[in-house]
């Protein structure tokens, strides 16, 4: 969880590949020439980004693999560290534990980034609509370990800026707030104030990227606010929504850094095995045995990768020639 | 950043379609009013929601321990009140927060140093040439930025531990500077703001295909870059695990897994760590702002850029 943010900057910053002009650039096409001396500066070019793409991208995954299926000495293993890894008395938990957290997440996230990026692109006052958007990223800059601990604070009834609300909701102290039964909503709650910013924003720009035509066509034929939420702008949405979505549950998989500091800060109230990827940790760190660490590794790396590819193939969000 | 929007001259049309606009809706039939009545209602808790820790936070940082838990949460603590926290939070392991910051702001500077050198290039070479395996590490370069940075934090550390570089700087430094998205961000720029016959232009001129890069598209890229350089470094400041896996030694910390040891040593979370050395929850709150102050600084004074940036396009602006 520790990419949630960066992922969300990083993608409303992928906002600005769709929508642009392609007609330049296929006419431009034709006019570019494809000199031998160039084809070699185009090598020489990509190189540098070429080796770190191989060296921190491609080689660790692959000598991920390899740890996979062999066992500590190096011979060929199978499938016995993934056996080994899904036998674990903790890891259905951790999936468990993930699933309900994602549902949460993942509901919450597309209902109300929807519902507000709609409002806020409805407001006609002008400071307004633009205060608002800001009041809304700025939680972003807080990432990571940072807004963890901000929200320890926050959860804490005896110092919190909200008590009597926590308290309303019967949590007398930090302990209690952070009961693991809770977890999965607390974690939505700082997933949701630290990204859910960035994506409003996101959604703002394509609910501006409408035809102002088609909404003053809509306004004409008599439809309300609703019926053109509900008929024009979330249909028209549809790309950016299963971007967002595919976006989060690939990186609610990774679940780190939130169970993380909550076990830390909470004597172990909070298991240090929570989840995946914190068991995938303690295999390596704490039992030494980095085949097991590799199996999950993979196994998390396999899932965000076919959501990946899948979007990159399906979504048509990105320009891919 | 608007130079990447598809027709600048489409913003100003359709402001100068939509006059009606700019007349705040007073009248309205009381279903309307109702519904403005909610909606008002949603934005104020949504905002007081997202605003209520940030304040809380920076007000944290002016009080006692004793004021943070009988004072009024909104209170202005004093002056006196931070000074002593700022004293508290720097002399914590005799000024351990100083070499966090330092090598934090040297890991986010050079990796992003290294971002740049090698992605502008790359996403110029993308765009603007012809080579083989291109289309290959286009795509592979869109499948590995959509997927969570995390996912190969635990693979590159099994990797790094295999060549024995675990502890290093440069495992943090150059895992940091692989920024597919940085490459993707400048071949979309590249691709669609930089007119073709201009480098032509510039080639039939004698120039070679090195000054076309350097002395052509480079300066017309600045925008870019800086957006690159922006998400670059707030990426690598922000990051926890990497980090974290990487480094086990104190003094290579950098603030984000610093943040870890002061909270370790925080009576009031961890009832063991009471002793001369404990952390007081005003001085904790202080060392989450100066976590990530370098960013919210970034965030504060380049929103509008940022903004425009990241959906340009579709500005209303």
């Amino acid at each position: 969880m520790t990419a949630t943010v960066p992922d969300v900057e990083a993608t409303i910053a992928a906002g600005v590949t769709p929508h642009l002009g392609r007609s330049p650039r296929r006419s431009g096409r034709a006019s570019v020439r494809r000199s031998p001396v160039k084809n070699r500066m185009g090598y020489v070019f990509v190189s540098g980004y070429t080796v770190l793409m191989l060296v921190f991208g491609v080689f660790p995954a692959l000598y991920a693999l390899v740890l996979s299926v062999t066992t500590i000495d190096g011979s060929f293993a199978g499938f016995d560290n993934f056996a080994k890894v899904l036998g674990d008395y903790r890891f259905l938990p951790a999936v468990g534990h993930v699933a309900v957290y994602l549902a949460i997440w993942l509901v919450s996230l597309l209902v109300l980034v929807v519902l507000l990026a709609l409002i806020v692109h409805a407001i006609r006052i002008r400071w307004l609509s633009t205060a608002s958007r800001f009041v809304f990223y700025i939680p972003g800059a807080l990432a990571g370990a940072s807004s963890v601990m901000l929200w320890l604070f926050v959860l804490d009834p005896s110092v919190s800026p909200v008590g009597p609300l926590l308290e309303a909701f019967g949590f007398e102290s930090f302990v209690q707030t952070i009961n693991p039964a809770n977890l999965p909503v607390v974690f939505t709650v700082i997933a949701f104030w630290t990204g859910a910013g960035g994506w409003i924003v996101i959604m703002y720009g394509a609910l501006n990227n409408i035809p102002e035509e088609v909404m003053e066509a809509a306004k004409i034929d008599g439809a309300n606010a609703v019926q053109t939420a509900v008929r024009i702008q979330l249909p028209m949405m549809r790309k950016w929504i299963a971007y967002m979505g595919i976006m989060s549950l690939a990186a609610g998989t990774q679940l780190f850094v939130e169970p993380q500091l909550l076990s830390q800060a909470s004597n172990a109230v909070v298991a240090n095995d929570y989840s995946l990827n914190q068991l995938a940790y303690l295999y390596a760190f704490q039992q030494n045995d980095f085949n097991g660490s590799a199996a999950i590794s993979i196994l998390l790396l396999v899932i965000a990768l076919a959501l990946s590819a899948f979007f990159v193939a399906r979504g048509g969000l990105f320009e891919k020639d | 950043m608007t130079a990447l929007s598809t027709a600048p001259g489409h913003v100003a049309d359709r402001a100068a379609a939509r006059p009606a606009r700019r007349s705040p809706a007073l009248r309205g039939t009381p279903g309307q009013w109702s519904g403005r009545f909610v909606v008002a209602l949603v934005l104020l808790a949504f905002g007081l929601f997202f605003a209520i820790p940030i304040v809380w936070l920076l007000l944290a940082t002016t009080k006692s321990p004793t004021d943070l838990i009988q004072n009024n949460p909104f209170s202005f603590g004093s002056l006196d009140g931070f000074a002593v926290n700022w004293n508290a939070l720097f002399a914590f392991q005799d000024g351990a927060v100083v070499g966090w910051l330092g090598n934090s702001a040297l890991y986010s500077v050079l990796a992003l140093v290294i971002t740049l050198v090698v992605s502008v290039p790359a996403g110029y070479a993308l765009a603007l040439t012809e080579f083989r395996l291109r289309r290959a590490l286009l795509v592979t370069t869109l499948v590995v930025m959509l997927i969570p940075n995390t996912a190969l934090v635990l693979p590159v550390f099994l990797e790094l531990n295999s060549v024995g570089l675990i502890g290093s700087p440069l495992a943090v430094i150059l895992p940091f500077s692989f920024f597919p998205f940085g490459v993707y961000l400048t071949y979309i720029y590249f691709n669609t703001s930089i007119p073709r016959d201009l480098l032509a232009a510039a080639r039939i001129d004698g120039c070679t295909e090195f000054g076309v890069f350097t002395r052509i598209a480079l300066p017309l890229a600045t925008p870019v870059v800086a957006l690159v350089a922006f998400f670059s470094f707030v990426q690598n400041w922000n990051n926890y695990f990497l980090p974290f896996v990487m480094l086990p030694a104190s003094d290579q910390y950098p603030m984000q897994v610093g943040l870890t040891s002061l909270l370790a040593s925080t009576p009031a979370f961890n009832p063991s760590s009471a002793g001369a050395a404990s952390v007081q929850l005003p001085t904790l709150a202080l060392a989450t702002i100066m976590s990530v102050l370098p960013v919210l600084i970034v965030f504060l004074f380049s929103q509008r850029f940022l903004v425009s940036g990241m959906t340009a396009g579709g500005t209303k602006e």
